[in-house]
Order: C-alpha cells, then sequence, then structure tokens
C-alpha cells in the first residue's frame, strides 16, 4: 500500500469522525453518557496531527500507531476498543499484505481483540454490531465487495435500534435503551463507509 | 512504610478520584500507598491510559497493585493501561470487581494487614453482591 493511499484513508476517518462528532455526542447523550462524539473527535484529531508520521510507516506500523494514538488520546472505553481493533491489526499486518485476503484475516483479528477488549460479542448493541456484519460481507468473490460491506454496515447499524444494551453505559438504562442506535455502531459504521470510498476511488 | 499492596483508584471524574483516595487515607492513614487519578486527557470527565499507568507506577511495588474502578470506561482503560506495563509489572497490578469506594476501602484495610494480592482483591469484591 503506497503512502499516498495510507494519507487519504487518514484523512477519510479523520473527516467523518470530526464531521460526525455532534451527531455520535448526540447518539450517546441519548443512552450513554454523551461524550462519544467528542471523544471520538480527540482521538481523530490526534492522528490527523500525526498523520505525516503514521502515512510514512509500513501498513502494520501505520495501523499500530493509529491505535495507540487512540488508547492515549481518546479517554473513553472507544479509546482503547479502536485502539485494540487497529493494534491488532497492524500485528496481523507485520509483513506487507500482497493479497485482499490477507488484510480480511487482519480485520478478523481486529474483531477478535474488539471482542476481548469488550468481553463483548455481535447483538449487544455495540460496535460489533457493525463490525461482525461487515467482516462477513468481506467474504466471497470481489466483484462488488465494498458494496456489500457498506450494505452490511447500514443493516448492522439499524439493527441496534431495536437490541436492549447488556453492555458499557448504555446497559444501566436496560430496556430504554431500545430505540436508539448504538454510538459505537455508527462511529464503526462511519469508518467503514471512509474506507470503503477510498478504497473505491482508487480502483 | 511497610512492604504491603498499594492501591490506585480510577475514576471517571478527578474529584471522586481524589475523594475515594482521601477516604482510604482517613481509614488507614499513610501506611500503604493511594493513588489516584481521573478525568480524561483533556481535563474533561474520562480516564487516560497515560495517567492511569503513572498512577500504578506511582505505588508499585513488589506486593503489588489493586486497581478500583467506576465505571465501563474506567476499567476498560484501566485494562489497556495493565497491559501496556512491562511484562513483571504486568503480572502484579489487578483490577477489582468492586464499587469504588467501598472497595478501595475494604482493599486497603486488608492491604494495611500485609496480605497478598489476591487476598486483597478477594476482600474487595466481597462486596460484589
Amino acid at each position: 500500500m503506497s503512502r499516498d493511499l495510507r494519507a487519504r484513508l487518514i484523512d477519510a476517518a479523520v473527516a467523518t469522525i470530526v464531521g460526525h462528532a455532534d451527531e455520535l455526542t448526540a447518539l450517546d447523550r441519548a443512552i450513554g453518557d454523551g461524550d462519544h462524539g467528542l471523544n471520538m473527535r480527540r482521538g481523530f484529531e490526534a492522528i490527523a496531527a500525526a498523520r505525516e508520521t503514521i502515512a510514512a510507516a509500513p501498513l502494520g506500523e501505520a495501523l499500530h500507531q493509529a491505535g495507540m494514538t487512540l488508547v492515549m488520546k481518546v479517554g473513553g472505553a472507544s479509546g482503547p476498543l479502536y485502539g485494540s481493533l487497529l493494534m491488532a491489526m497492524g500485528k496481523a499486518l507485520a509483513a506487507e499484505p500482497s493479497t485482499a485476503a490477507e488484510v480480511v484475516r487482519a480485520l478478523a483479528e481486529g474483531v477478535e481483540a474488539v471482542k476481548r477488549r469488550g468481553k463483548s460479542t455481535a447483538g449487544e448493541k455495540t460496535m460489533l454490531d457493525v463490525l461482525v456484519p461487515v467482516l462477513g460481507a468481506l467474504d466471497g468473490e470481489a466483484g462488488g465487495v465494498l458494496d456489500r460491506a457498506r450494505a452490511a454496515s447500514e443493516r448492522g447499524l439499524a439493527a441496534t435500534r431495536d437490541i436492549k444494551a447488556t453492555k458499557g453505559r448504555a446497559s444501566f438504562l436496560g430496556e430504554r435503551s431500545v430505540g436508539h442506535l448504538d454510538p459505537g455502531a455508527r462511529s464503526s459504521d462511519l469508518l467503514v463507509h471512509a474506507v470503503c470510498d477510498v478504497i473505491e476511488a482508487r480502483s | 512504610m511497610k512492604d504491603c499492596v498499594s492501591i490506585v483508584i480510577v475514576s471517571h471524574s478527578p474529584d471522586v478520584a481524589r475523594g475515594a483516595a482521601d477516604m482510604v487515607r482517613e481509614m488507614v492513614g499513610d501506611e500503604i500507598r493511594v493513588a489516584h487519578c481521573g478525568g480524561n486527557p483533556a481535563g474533561g470527565l474520562g480516564t487516560d491510559v497515560t495517567a492511569i499507568q503513572a498512577a500504578i507506577r506511582a505505588v508499585y511495588g513488589p506486593k503489588g497493585v489493586a486497581v478500583l474502578v467506576d465505571l465501563g470506561g474506567a476499567e476498560t482503560n484501566s485494562e489497556m493501561a495493565i497491559e501496556l506495563l512491562p511484562a513483571d509489572m504486568r503480572s502484579n497490578v489487578v483490577i477489582c470487581n468492586a464499587p469504588i469506594v467501598e472497595g478501595a476501602v475494604m482493599a486497603a484495610a486488608e492491604a494495611v494487614g500485609g496480605a497478598p494480592l489476591a487476598t486483597v482483591r478477594a476482600t474487595a469484591e466481597e462486596f460484589q453482591s
């Protein structure tokens, strides 16, 4: 992967998180503590500040650096969760990938790291309700894979509305968490779209 | 100072963290090392992996450290902070699944008697129903 593509991925991720920070905070205010947008913006602005260094590193190292930046700067649970996702992907991509399948395997490692960090699994109104179906959609033939991933992300996000939260702050609300989208699932959905859009524009 | 398990208190709120640490010191005096931290890297409510690591290192001793946390992010960030410690320290730092104030006071009361880390943790966690 070229330095330019890594830089564009960083820019797209930062832009979508910063651009939707208020929406993420509003979603979190409904069922959490209302800081998801602020926290994610702080973390991704720190990534933006380190853009040149991160983009200059090989993909595995770049993912590790971006993940560590989120761990250190976010200040909420989403820091270690997204940080673990990226750091586990980075570890799996220590050697530059030569096939898409290697990247998908790395994402699978990342999703497992999120499960371990959050002691959670899909179906519990979390970011995993987007990440797990997206990972599933990447299986199979290459044609239309980006559209499948985006569609899986949107379906996963929409499905969080009807789930009763049992993880994180939203679990305190129990039944009252039903009827609200999960803010972590929304931030994951935003990032999935950002990455898909950059890869699509390249090809 | 005796060789005792140390206590670290991690809250989303700097005031809660400081208050809980004050209560521990009120109970057990200065016989054990207690550190506290609260607030996100920007100074708002939240927790900060770097600050948690600093708190653990500030009171770390051979008998280990019991960490008390309040809400989800404090636990997740504390787990992350512990994982990023050197291996020899990592195995000697535990998070107690207990209410932050009661757990800290119970852990400290046990620690001051010289109990090992596993006992300190178990005593704190007895508060869980």
